[in-house]
């Protein structure tokens, strides 16, 4: 073997460590659920597959971004100004991911509407920056910030799928009509793609989850 | 003036930031378990939107627009909203020092409050005058602060109720967000603009 023990043992650790902290955030750490961060866009953006898609996409671009920028330089940052760095960080990459969606996917940019730019205060990239990447190395913050990110698709998926599927009976995913429901269909319960109805799934799943015990109750 | 009224009904009561738009989740879950902190958290937004609003407004039509830069808005709008937060905190540590402490650590919290930035977008895209904006920014801190001082009176009373074991605290706060947002979306077609 050309690896020593040691190097290999060092290679190894880092990506069990990284895997572990991917993991970390899918279900132990999920953004919107445990860590309750990010709520906004989540009840918003929660009206279609493509969007709540899009959207997670975008998020984890620029969690990614942040993640290592932030990782990069946490040891020239001057500790009281770090919190205004980072978030200018972060919109730097937010912007970049408008302009981004405004010409490639115009249409789902038209549907986002203000969400897609207030991705720059979704307290997730922010909190993860400062009390994540700002502590470690790249390749962890990388793992972390990815982990996040598919976590808080899964959950966006979880609201988006009863939401579309009660509120238009029927679910379409780029374009292609998956699932129709037969009566629901042609009188939908309108009141779920409104804002009450965002809201009462959002509270039927916290409860759920506590009900199960993925989340502490109080 | 009938317009900048309409404006101000509109972001207040019907399309609240709250309930009917999503702005603002983070301190409304948060800051509303008890009427006192609700109210102090709602004076100070009501402080900061109209400031920032303003500032939001001056700054793109005199310096984004002239040099052709408005794509940069995300970046410039979070700073002008840190900026327009520490000069209100440091303004109100000089001038009234129990006011300062009332509001406690939710002034600094406002710069990462969705509501802020979603103003000054919302102002942005909607391309209100001068007046819409300081009207635009005062209605939707004004509807904010009335949801805020709704949601922590139901709540002190719910703390009371016996709801079961899972759904104590967060999600029983999200049944109320779920009841006003009914409440607010019946005003829906009340002003026309």
């Amino acid at each position: 073997m050309v690896l020593g023990p040691k190097w290999k043992g060092d290679g190894m650790s880092t990506l069990r460590a990284s895997a572990a902290q991917f993991k970390n955030g899918i279900i132990k750490e999920n953004a919107l659920f445990v860590l309750v961060l990010g709520n906004c866009s989540a009840l918003a953006v929660t009206l279609g597959v493509d969007r709540s898609l899009a959207y997670s996409g975008g998020l984890a671009f620029v969690m990614v971004g942040t993640g290592i920028i932030v990782s990069l330089i946490r040891k020239i940052t001057p500790n009281i100004v770090r919190i205004p760095v980072y978030i200018v960080i972060v919109a730097a990459f937010v912007t970049v991911v408008d302009l981004v969606f405004m010409a490639f996917l115009p249409d789902i940019w038209d549907l986002l509407g203000i969400y897609l730019p207030l991705l720059t205060v979704n307290c997730i990239v922010l909190a993860r920056a400062e009390v994540f990447a700002s502590k470690r190395g790249i390749a962890l913050s990388v793992a972390d910030a990815l982990g996040m990110a598919f976590g808080f698709m899964l959950a966006m998926l979880i609201i988006t799928i009863p939401r579309v599927l009660l509120g238009d009976g029927q679910l379409i995913i780029f374009g292609s009509t998956v699932v129709t429901l037969p009566t629901l269909s042609d009188q939908p319960i309108k009141i779920f793609v409104y804002a009450p109805g965002a809201f009462l799934v959002m509270g039927l799943l916290h409860g759920l989850f506590r009900r199960i015990g993925v989340v502490k109750s109080e | 003036m009938s317009n900048l009224l309409a404006i101000f009904i509109t972001l207040a009561i019907i399309q609240n930031f709250i309930v009917v738009q999503f702005l603002g989740l983070c301190p409304f879950f948060g800051v509303t378990k008890r009427l006192r902190d609700a109210f102090s958290m709602g004076v100070a937004l009501i402080i900061v939107m109209t400031v920032a609003g303003a500032a939001g407004w001056i700054i793109t039509e005199y310096v984004l627009k002239p040099y052709n830069v408005v794509y940069l808005n995300n970046v410039v709008y979070i700073l002008v909203i840190a900026t327009m937060v520490q000069i209100t905190e440091m303004f109100i540590k000089r001038t009234n020092a129990t006011l300062y402490n009332s509001f406690g650590i939710y002034l600094p919290l406002i710069t990462t409050n969705c509501a802020v930035l979603g103003l000054l977008f919302i102002n942005l895209k909607e391309e209100y005058n001068f007046a819409e904006a300081i009207f635009s920014s005062i209605g939707s801190a004004v509807g904010f602060m009335l949801v805020m001082a709704i949601m922590a009176g139901i709540r002190e009373k719910l703390d009371i109720a016996d709801p079961p074991r899972s759904f104590r605290g967060l999600p029983q706060a999200i049944f109320v967000a779920m009841m006003l947002g009914l409440i607010f979306g019946g005003f829906t077609g009340v002003v026309k603009i």
